[in-house]
C-alpha cells in the first residue's frame, strides 16, 4: 500500500514538475505547479510530517500559487511564450547536459555508491507519531528555536515593506528600461547624451517626491 | 515492496534537476521562479525524509524555515517583477542584462 501511494505521488510530482518545464503559457505553469505542491504534500503525509502536509497544501499551494497566478493576471503576460526561439545558442543542449549530469551524479550517490543514508538519530527533539507531530513540532520551535523564529518574523515584515516599496506608484512619467544595444562603433558616447541625462535626473527626481 | 529512505531521496534528485534545468533554459521570469519552487521542495523533501529515517525532528523544522524564507523570496521577486514589467510590457531575463551597466 505504502508502495503503490510512493509510485502514484511520485508521477504525479514528476509530471507535474515537467508540465512546468515544458508548458508555454505561464498560467499552465502555475497550475502544473500545483500539481506537484500536492503530490509533495501526499508524501509529507506519508512520511508522518502531518503538519508540514496541511502548510504545504494551504501556503505553497493556496497562497504562493495564488500570488503568482494574481501577477501574471494583473501584468497580462498570460499569453503563450514562443519556446521555438533559442536567443542563446546551445543554451538548452548545456542545460540539457547539466542537469543529466546533475541527476546522474545525485542518484549514483544515492542508490548505487552507498548503503542508503546513515548518520546519526537526534537527541533533543526525537520525532513522535503522526498524531503527536503538530504538538512536538511546536514544542520545539517555541523552545529551542525561538531565536529563529523570531527572526523568521523579522524577515517576513522586511519581506512585506520591500514589496511594498517595490511596486508603489511612482508619480510622474515612467523611464522605460533602455534598449539593449550592442556598441558596435566607437564613437564618443556622450554624443547624443544630452537630453537622454536631462530626462534622467528628472524622472529620478520625480521618483523621489 | 518496501519504501526506503533512499527512495525518496532519489525522487528529490529528480525534481530538483528538473528545477534546474528549467531555471536554465526558460526566459519568463515568473516560470524561473516556478522552477526555484520546485528546486525548493525538493529539498524540503530530502529534509523530511531524512528526518524520518533518523528519528529526529529536525528535519521537519527546517522545512518550516525554508517555506518562511520560499515566502519571503516570492513576495520580494514577484515586487521586482511587477516593477521591472511596468516599464517594459513582456520583459524576459534576457532584458534584465541592461542592469550590467
Amino acid at each position: 500500500m505504502e508502495a503503490f501511494v510512493f509510485f502514484a505521488s511520485a508521477a504525479i510530482v514528476l509530471t507535474g514538475a515537467v508540465g512546468v518545464l515544458t508548458s508555454r503559457n505561464p498560467v499552465h505553469a502555475a497550475l502544473f505547479l500545483v500539481q506537484t505542491l500536492f503530490g509533495v504534500a501526499v508524501l509529507f503525509v506519508l512520511q508522518d510530517a502531518t503538519f508540514l502536509a496541511a502548510v504545504q497544501v494551504i501556503v505553497y499551494a493556496g497562497a504562493v500559487v495564488i500570488l503568482f497566478l494574481f501577477v501574471i493576471m494583473l501584468l497580462g503576460v498570460d499569453r503563450a511564450e514562443n519556446l521555438g526561439v533559442e536567443p542563446i545558442v546551445g543554451q538548452r543542449p548545456l542545460a540539457a547536459v547539466i542537469g543529466a549530469s546533475l541527476m546522474g551524479m545525485l542518484l549514483t550517490l544515492l542508490l548505487v555508491a552507498t548503503d542508503g543514508p546513515t548518520g546519526a538519530p537526534g537527541r533533543t527533539a526525537p520525532l513522535g507519531d503522526a498524531g503527536d507531530n503538530t504538538r512536538r513540532l511546536g514544542e520545539a520551535l517555541f523552545t529551542g528555536h525561538v531565536f529563529a523564529v523570531e527572526l523568521t518574523a523579522l524577515l517576513l515584515t522586511v519581506a512585506v515593506v520591500g514589496a511594498v516599496v517595490l511596486a508603489r506608484t511612482v508619480k510622474g512619467p515612467m523611464q522605460p528600461l533602455p534598449v539593449v544595444v550592442v556598441a558596435t562603433s566607437t564613437e564618443p558616447a556622450d554624443a547624443d547624451a544630452g537630453p537622454d541625462t536631462a530626462a534622467d535626473e528628472e524622472s529620478e527626481e520625480a521618483g523621489d517626491a | 515492496m518496501v519504501v526506503t529512505t533512499s527512495w525518496y531521496l532519489a525522487l528529490g534528485a529528480v525534481l530538483f534537476s528538473i528545477g534546474a534545468v528549467g531555471l536554465l533554459t526558460r526566459r519568463n521570469p515568473l516560470v524561473m521562479f516556478m522552477c526555484v519552487e520546485l528546486m525548493l521542495n525538493a529539498v524540503n523533501l530530502t529534509f523530511v525524509s531524512l528526518g524520518a529515517e533518523l528519528g529526529d525532528l529536525g528535519g521537519q523544522l527546517s522545512v518550516f524555515f525554508v517555506l518562511v524564507v520560499a515566502a519571503a523570496e516570492v513576495v520580494v521577486g514577484l515586487g521586482i517583477i511587477v516593477a521591472i514589467m511596468r516599464r517594459r510590457q513582456g520583459a524576459t531575463a534576457d532584458d534584465l542584462s541592461v542592469l550590467g551597466g
